[in-house]
């Protein structure tokens, strides 16, 4: 933000960046042939749903696009108040999910609510049952791994294994401290 | 095509870009006077040399502003795990508003009170007191949270500091001359004018006065332009002003209780009897609950408004319940 701006008090709600999305089914690929790790066919879109009647004629055509094609949705509120949308789609279709994730989000930016995304996953998970989640932030327009590892803690070690094989294929968080932890997600 | 619900508030930005030209105004005036009264009694010199010691002060509390303002308030730092809820939040807010996360810290008074301090927002830190995290729930506190972190990204310690420079040279200069009052005695009434000290004394208090009352008008401004980022941050402008009202206290403002029902004639006074400008609305830094539930009333249209192809509203926003 400009410091002009935020002079005048002026803070304009950041806008989501959508396009680094698209770069995810490579990342997929990548992580299957290098650390054995396989799309669950499970994504989920986060964001702040916002009062008011226009937001509830944007939520139901939200929910109406997504199981157009037929895929399961599901609608869950966490106890931070965001509400999380969870497509579960074809495992082996890792371009169909991203491209019913991006639909999500390019509906609540045409209708004004782009301010609102907070965070994409995409799940992911290896043989031994072990799984990962890749997390994109819209604000920041970069991804980073996200592993539970039990209640409230994480794999730190595998984040970074993971970081460290996609890191060409994805623009990657850089500032570790920006790697937020999402307990609320549904079914990771 | 990025669309968002953001509506300028140009009439606020207006006055406030107003005031605080007047505060610049008042600085340089401050300067200008001080220099004349230099050139002509040639004793001015001291006068300067304690104007600038007191711009050293403000710059030094700027400078150290986030440690200075949690030591004021016995507040301390709390990492995240001893206080996960709070971090999270925060974390989640700086995300969404893709800004620095701030240090966090907790004060053991049970006044429901949060401020943000600290000299940019790569070095800043937001401070709530334990009353705050008890009354409210955490949607409310997290509006009270955006609130705050909107004062860090309007740089609002550094825009006071400076607001109030002109205030802070004047008030030295004041306790300055009554100094020289006691002791430079007689004065010297070498060009027939009245004594330096007098001279200094009178601008300098001429000058606290303006700027007093300026920099509360723009403290007022600022809050305003607080509320509306964190309601359109936190996209619920309905939690931020039910936190105000509960913070506040000010029950008289909505009544929740059928007036009809109250026994002392005091209740048919709905609109006070004197509206307007009273001494108490130009001397606070806040703007009344009024101002502000009137405000983020207007942010919860904007964000319930239909854009262009979007089904119209099909019922009532609602925003004060």
């Amino acid at each position: 933000m400009s410091l002009w701006k935020s002079l005048l008090g002026r803070t304009e709600p950041k806008q989501a960046n959508l396009d680094a999305l698209f770069s995810l089914p490579t990342a997929g690929i990548t992580l299957q042939a290098s650390l054995g790790m396989r799309p669950t066919g499970v994504g989920s879109v986060c964001f702040r749903a916002a009062e008011g009647a226009a937001f509830q004629a944007t939520r139901g055509d939200l929910v109406e696009l997504m199981r157009a094609d037929g895929t399961e949705v599901t609608e869950t509120t966490d106890s931070y108040g965001f509400t999380w949308l969870t497509d579960r789609h074809d495992p082996s279709d890792l371009t169909g999910l991203v491209t019913e994730l991006h639909g999500v989000n390019s509906t609540l930016e045409a209708q004004g609510f782009g301010p609102g995304l907070l965070c994409s996953l995409v799940h992911f998970e290896d043989a031994a049952g072990r799984r990962v989640a890749l997390v994109y932030l819209y604000k920041q327009g970069t991804f980073y791994p996200f592993a539970p590892k039990g209640p409230e803690q994480r794999d730190n070690l595998f984040e970074i294994q993971i970081r460290d094989a996609i890191g060409t294929d994805l623009p990657i968080e850089k500032d570790v401290s920006r790697w937020m932890a999402v307990w609320g997600a549904p079914e990771l | 095509m990025a669309s968002h619900r953001f509506l300028k508030d140009s009439g606020l930005t207006a006055r406030m870009t107003l005031v605080m030209f007047l505060l610049g105004g008042l600085f340089v005036g401050l300067v200008a006077i001080l220099m004349g009264i230099g050139a002509s009694y040639g004793g001015g010199g001291l006068a300067i040399i304690i104007g600038f010691a007191g711009l050293g002060v403000a710059w030094f509390q700027w400078y150290n502003s986030d440690t200075l303002a949690l030591k004021a308030m016995g507040a301390r730092e709390v990492t995240p795990q001893q206080a996960p809820e709070l971090h999270a939040m925060i974390d989640r807010l700086c995300a969404m508003a893709d800004m620095p996360k701030p240090r966090v810290a907790v004060s053991d008074t049970d006044l429901p009170n949060a401020f943000a301090t600290g000299r940019s927002p790569e070095r800043s830190a937001v401070c709530v007191t334990r009353g705050l995290m008890r009354r409210l729930t955490a949607e409310e506190l997290e509006g009270v949270l955006a609130h705050e972190l909107s004062h860090v990204a309007h740089r609002d310690v550094l825009v006071m500091t400076m607001a109030s420079s002109a205030g802070i040279v004047a008030g030295m200069l004041t306790s300055g001359a009554r100094y020289g009052m006691i002791f430079g005695g007689g004065g010297r009434r070498d060009n027939n004018g009245p004594p330096l000290w007098i001279v200094v004394l009178v601008v300098s208090l001429v000058v606290y006065a303006i700027s007093f009352f300026l920099t509360r008008l723009l403290s007022r401004y600022r809050e305003l332009c607080a509320d509306r980022s964190a309601a359109f941050l936190t996209q619920k402008p309905s939690a931020l002003a039910s936190a105000l009202t509960k913070i506040s206290g000010d029950i008289a403002a909505i009544p929740n209780r059928d007036l009809r029902s109250a026994q002392s004639m005091n209740a048919f006074f709905i609109a006070p009897a004197i509206s307007g400008m009273s001494m108490k609305t130009l001397t606070s830094t806040h703007p009344s609950l009024e101002q502000r539930l009137q405000q983020l009333a207007q942010v919860a249209t904007e964000l319930g408004r239909p854009l262009d192809g979007g089904a119209g509203p099909s019922t009532g926003v609602g925003p004060l319940t």
